[in-house]
């Protein structure tokens, strides 16, 4: 296995005529937690759509398992897409299926053929995100936003990815509910040893999930490594996300939880 | 490295002196399992019950190949496993599935299509109740706007009025001039056998003005605008953008509904007048080329063969027609649940509803108004 997952090389990004990435190097190495933080607006959710391919950057390149995302034939493509699994910031549970068929759909896709193996799949899945069997025949406009989150991740989860892209997993989610999640991704983290790549706001997810930090500002990596080196970085922005009084308050219960 | 260099599953049966023994290696992970290679299918038809396994060569195990070896061990542990510590919290987590734990959708009884027969009336009469208390909130809000004056919502009715009337014109007049050269061809072969050409400004100024433009227009219209109109309220239910003005205070039916309602009712007259006449001059040009009628003639002839009592029926009919059309494709689109599925669902159903309303609707006036402005009777 690669031992790089994902790999950013001078990335650049234009809105328009706005700069939003100005020549990015980022290596995500196999086996870590990477938390993407930066201000508003500096481009998280953009970095994160070009390394699934949503969006192309305008200069330079990604490569996801050591190859450029569009490399190689259609099949090729295909294969190493289904190597990552994404969870989108608002679910994007398919509103039409039940909660069965949004886990099953990409299993369905992949040729997956055997009913019986597939309810036992979706079973699993279902109970590795601590979800009841019973929601199982539910709509996605009936579950809580807690529970949709759930079920994103277990679509997620459902090819079996090595590596795991989160979009703010815990926005929206009251501080209980949050601290559930951050607990189950961890802990399916430890089981399956995926690389995760998250963008997150909260500074409690941050300091209980992530052994690494990329902190992007002013449409570059402004530092890339363990929280406690990041907390010692010279630079008025991570002084301000880091040090405030709220901030440090935050950092301190999420690392009594981790 | 990439997915083909990883090694790939592979079993091995022995024969050993204790008993059968079966070997695995390699990766057993959806991505090489899936779909079962024709080789490790084969091998496990032939596994004898009783057979001891070893997974300590197995290099990776996931939760789909967990689940394949506790379906083929008939979800309980072999009495003989070799199982290496790395693999162990996988499998217990396929252990710990119950058997058939997933609700099962009921299937299709004998009773079911009673009982749907019955759901399906209660939902006309739902429908119906809906409708009239859609019609009851709008009657309420007219009433409240005529006591306030500046309440109208003026800018609304009049950016309605432009999309589903100015914007339309277009298209109604390709499919006017078409129907009318169409309807003018046809005939003028049946009329010119019997020697009878000048009828034809009869049957299409009749036809046209009194039937055909009203109904022809509606139907555009239904399919037009009654389709956006339900595919915007229903977006916007999606998007709690409805919950967000009913929330300020601002009533969904002054702000939404009753602009669209107004708009369709003033436009439809308009376009209705419009495709007749663009219909008329379709089937003047097609007489002229087929028959040689003057545009003189026909035009001279026109208040002869249709009284005037037609184009207040036909103009009505409009009118109505836009009213209905908006009612209904407003109706269903309140109706949106937050899904997909619902909103493709309202939005047929609107455009269908629309049409059947303004096709029956027409039946009543072609009866109530029988003896109204036919010339030879």
């Amino acid at each position: 296995m690669s031992s790089f997952p994902v790999e950013l090389q001078g990335v650049s990004t234009r809105f328009g005529k706005q700069w939003i990435h100005k020549g990015i190097d980022l290596a995500v190495p196999a086996g870590e937690v990477v938390a993407l933080v930066g201000g508003s607006g500096s481009g998280k959710t953009t970095l994160l759509r070009q390394m699934v391919g949503l969006l192309t950057p305008a200069e330079g390149e990604v490569r996801v398992f050591g190859e450029p995302l569009f490399s190689g034939s259609h099949q090729a493509q295909l294969a190493r897409r289904r190597r990552f699994g994404m969870l989108f910031q608002q679910g994007a549970l398919f509103s039409a299926f039940t909660v069965f068929d949004n886990i099953a759909f990409p299993l369905r896709e992949f040729g997956v053929r055997d009913e019986g193996l597939l309810r036992d799949l979706v079973l699993l899945k279902m109970a590795m995100v601590e979800l009841a069997p019973d929601v199982a025949l539910r709509m996605p406009a009936e579950l809580s936003g807690g529970m949709v989150k759930r079920v994103a991740l277990a679509r997620a989860l459902a090819l079996e990815p090595e590596l795991l892209l989160l979009d703010e997993p815990t926005a929206g989610l009251d501080p209980d509910l949050s601290a559930a999640f951050v607990a189950l991704i961890r802990s399916l983290h430890q089981a399956l040893g995926l690389t995760v790549i998250l963008v997150t706001h909260d500074l409690d997810t941050l300091a209980a999930l992530a052994t690494r930090v990329a902190v992007l500002a002013a449409g570059r990596i402004l530092a890339f490594g363990p929280l406690d080196e990041i907390m010692n970085v010279q630079d008025p922005f991570i002084d301000r996300f880091f040090h405030s009084a709220r901030s440090q308050a935050a950092l301190a219960r999420g690392h009594g939880a981790g | 490295m990439t997915q083909s260099t990883r090694p790939l599953p592979a079993i091995r049966i022995d024969a050993g002196g204790d008993g059968t023994e079966v070997v695995l290696s390699g990766d057993w992970t959806l991505h090489l399992l899936c779909p079962l290679p024709p080789d490790i299918q084969r091998q496990f038809a032939l596994i004898p019950s009783g057979a001891g396994w070893s997974l300590a060569a197995v290099s990776r195990l996931d939760s789909f190949g967990a689940l394949l070896l506790w379906r083929r061990w008939g979800r309980q542990r072999p009495l003989r496993l070799e199982l290496p510590e790395a693999l162990a919290p996988v499998l217990a987590r396929a252990e710990a599935l119950p058997a058939d734990a997933l609700p099962v959708e009921p299937g299709y009884r004998f009773l079911d299509g009673t009982a749907q027969l019955g759901r399906g009336l209660h939902a006309v009469a739902h429908h119906v109740l809906g409708f009239v208390a859609l019609v009851g909130h709008i009657l309420i809000s007219f009433g409240g706007l005529l006591r306030n004056h500046d309440r109208w919502p003026l800018r609304e009715i009049s950016a309605n009025f432009y999309k589903v009337g100015v914007r339309a014109m277009p298209v109604t007049a390709l499919v006017g001039f078409l129907i009318g050269v169409v309807m003018s061809y046809l005939s003028a072969l049946q009329l010119r056998a019997f020697g009878a050409d000048t009828f034809i400004v009869n049957i299409l100024g009749l036809g046209i003005i009194r039937e055909l433009g009203p109904v022809l227009v509606s139907v555009l219209v239904a399919g037009r605008s009654g389709s956006a109109m339900t595919a915007q309220l229903g977006v916007m239910r999606v998007t709690e953008e409805i919950d967000a003005l009913t929330a300020m205070g601002i009533s969904r039916h002054v702000r939404l509904v009753l602009p669209k309602v107004v708009a369709l009712t003033l436009a439809m007259p308009l376009l209705t007048l419009w495709g007749s006449a663009v219909a008329i001059l379709g089937g003047m040009v097609s007489a002229k080329l087929q028959l040689d009628l003057s545009f003189d003639f026909f035009l001279n002839a026109l208040p002869r063969a249709v009284p005037a009592a037609n184009l207040v029926i036909g103009l009505t009919k409009g009118a109505v027609f836009g009213l209905l059309i908006a009612l209904v494709a407003c109706y269903f689109g309140l109706r949106v649940r937050p899904n997909t599925e619902s909103l493709s669902a309202n939005t047929t159903a609107s455009v269908v509803a629309s049409i059947t309303v303004v096709i029956l609707v027409d039946a009543v006036f072609a009866i109530a108004t029988r003896s109204v402005g036919l010339p030879y009777r």
